[in-house]
């Protein structure tokens, strides 16, 4: 940062004096800063017609009534609907869950792991290989894949469950478990990303600490508490704000497992936006984007500053 | 004993990552390959014999070869997003890195904003349709870039940072213009990150679904994922046919991870951790 600073003060100086020196330099030098602002535009031009310019129009038609070619003002219509009709409104609470429920996993799952798989054990890489992989995969293909596999009655999930005794739900088809079904996949296709950033910031831990508690006679156990934890929080908070983000954003899955049934009990917000949007309530639809835009920030801007002030107490 | 205890416990591990991640896939493979009676069953039981080409064809062929069609889109949509974003977003985060300005918080504040604010559907199809690019690939393919350009301007700066300064100011003073600098001197620098940006995103675009859903509706448009969606319901007896597809569709990031496998661990921690 201090180079930043000190840099552009030389060139103003050089300029001047070439500018008094040599007349030759002037017209080179007309050309400005090596790191021109014109390296900026088309970039910004994209960025600001397709997701800034629709980000604050859906403010404007959240309040109206909407077919894309005219806007009725009507209020706050859309909002109270929103938060009115059952349907709509279950989708409210499922998205907090869901998000809760899969970032919550995948801290505690995440961390687990990235703890085995930095210590010394056997196939070590190829455990973090396959606990990866399904990161890559799209979310449509592993939704209709786990959908197979959770089917009631020939489903491999149930029938291994068979041979413990175990009489499984009808995961996907039950709706107390619909949405917890997708949850426990999310998290299935999602803890290899929490587990890589995890093996990042547990090897980034000096050595040092743990020989030092070593010495002093900590078990593992309680090296874990208290050299582990609270010196990945780092790593924490990053799963955390990403698998939150992404929790309350969730569509895909979703969308590929249940499309929000059965009734709404898996829906969550994205999906109620789409079906308003594939419905023709298009203010409506905006209206929920709002809503999502909100709860997004309500809870992640501050907990980001919670979890960051934390870590530099420290 | 103890070394007992840590062998036993790899042992276990390995078991129960397999059971968990590898047992699935290895179904869904062995599932593709099955005839149709055989697979209806979704039992585990060895492929009475191996229709890989027959079920391929099918596949391939249901609905006037639209996954051909979805495969072309879903490349077309992913080389061309993936090209443009890597070009303008180590553009703007090596201004945004070497230069210090007023705009600075305003960029920085923006790109934040990308990662966490969710898109506002509707009002960018309503945007798109006054440009004229609703339903047409330029229009999507210019959506992915938008939507993508936070992250990789995030990444490309954090590496941009161990770049040293004095390279770019022995190349003015050779006479490089600005252009010149970034292209021919900052770019090639810049590869291993490239590569990370192009490897993360691309199959982040190929997989995207939601986008192309809003974005690129109509038949003729599908892209892969949505091609794997509409299958769904007509493949929903022929468990064979859907997991080829499945398999199919998964194939290009399976060949990704295979070559690029530490570049795209790196490179996800890379954005994830430093953001």
């Amino acid at each position: 940062m201090t180079v930043n600073q000190t840099a552009p003060a030389p060139s103003r100086q050089r300029r001047r004096e070439a500018n008094s020196i040599n007349p030759g330099m002037i017209s080179r030098r007309r050309k400005g800063s090596p790191y021109p602002y014109w390296f900026y535009l088309p970039a910004a031009a994209i960025y600001t017609v397709l997701f800034l310019v629709p980000t604050f129009a859906s403010f404007f038609f959240s309040l109206t009534r909407w077919t894309i070619f005219n806007a009725t003002f009507i209020g706050f219509g859309n909002f109270v609907q929103f938060f009115q009709d059952p349907g709509l409104s279950t989708g409210l609470r499922n998205t907090i869950i869901y998000a809760i429920l899969t970032s919550g996993l995948k801290v505690v799952l995440g961390m687990l792991f990235g703890v085995l798989l930095t210590s010394k054990m056997i196939a070590r890489g190829f455990l973090r290989s396959v606990l990866f992989f399904p990161v890559l995969l799209s979310s449509i293909g592993v939704g209709i894949m786990f959908s197979v596999f959770m089917d009631p009655d020939k489903g491999i999930i149930n029938q291994v469950l068979s041979i413990v005794g175990i009489q499984g739900p009808s995961w996907l088809a039950d709706p107390h478990w619909a949405l917890l079904s997708i949850a426990f996949v999310d998290v299935w296709k999602g803890v290899g990303l929490a587990t890589v950033i995890y093996i990042a910031g547990i090897v980034s831990i000096p050595q040092e600490f743990y020989e030092a508690a070593r010495v002093d006679g900590a078990s593992p156990t309680k090296c874990f508490w208290n050299i582990t934890i609270p010196l990945a929080r780092p790593a924490t908070a990053t799963v955390i704000i990403l698998s939150l983000i992404g929790g309350l954003r969730s569509f895909d899955l979703i969308w590929a497992m249940t499309q929000g049934g059965p009734g709404f009990a898996s829906d969550v917000i994205a999906s109620v936006i789409y079906k308003q949007y594939e419905a023709g309530f298009y203010g409506l639809s905006t209206a929920g984007n709002v809503v999502l835009f909100v709860i997004i920030t309500a809870i992640v801007l501050p907990l980001s500053i919670f979890l960051n002030r934390k870590e530099v107490e420290q | 004993m103890k070394a007992l205890k840590r062998y036993g416990g790899g042992v276990l591990a390995v078991l129960v990552a397999t059971a968990l991640f590898v047992v699935p896939l290895v179904f869904m493979v062995l599932t593709a390959v099955k005839d149709r009676h055989q697979a209806a069953k979704l039992d585990w039981s060895w492929p009475a014999h191996f229709d890989l080409v027959q079920n391929f064809g099918q596949v391939v062929s249901a609905r006037d070869f639209m996954l051909v069609q979805a495969f072309i889109n879903s490349t077309v949509l992913t080389v061309a997003s993936v090209a443009i974003l890597v070009v303008l977003a180590a553009m703007v985060a090596w201004v945004l890195q070497r230069r210090r300005s007023r705009w600075n918080g305003l960029a920085n504040f923006l790109i934040l904003s990308g990662l966490i604010i969710p898109p506002a559907v509707v009002p960018t199809i309503w945007v798109l349709q006054d440009l004229g690019l609703f339903k047409t690939m330029p229009g999507l393919i210019l959506v992915e870039v938008a939507f993508g350009m936070s992250f990789c301007v995030m990444i490309f700066r954090a590496f941009i940072a161990t770049i040293p300064r004095e390279l770019d100011e022995a190349a003015v003073i050779d006479g490089c213009g600005p252009v010149r600098l970034f292209f021919r001197v900052i770019f090639p620098l810049l590869r291993s990150v490239i590569v990370t940006v192009i490897v993360v995103q691309s199959v982040a675009v190929f997989n995207d679904f939601q986008n192309p859903l809003y974005f690129f509706p109509g038949d003729q448009n599908a892209t892969v994922q949505l091609t794997l969606f509409n299958f769904q319901s007509q493949f929903t007896s022929s468990y064979n046919l859907l997991f080829m597809d499945i398999l199919l569709v998964t194939i290009p990031p399976l060949v990704m991870y295979l070559f690029f496998n530490r570049q795209i661990v790196a490179g996800m921690t890379a954005g994830a951790v430093k953001g």
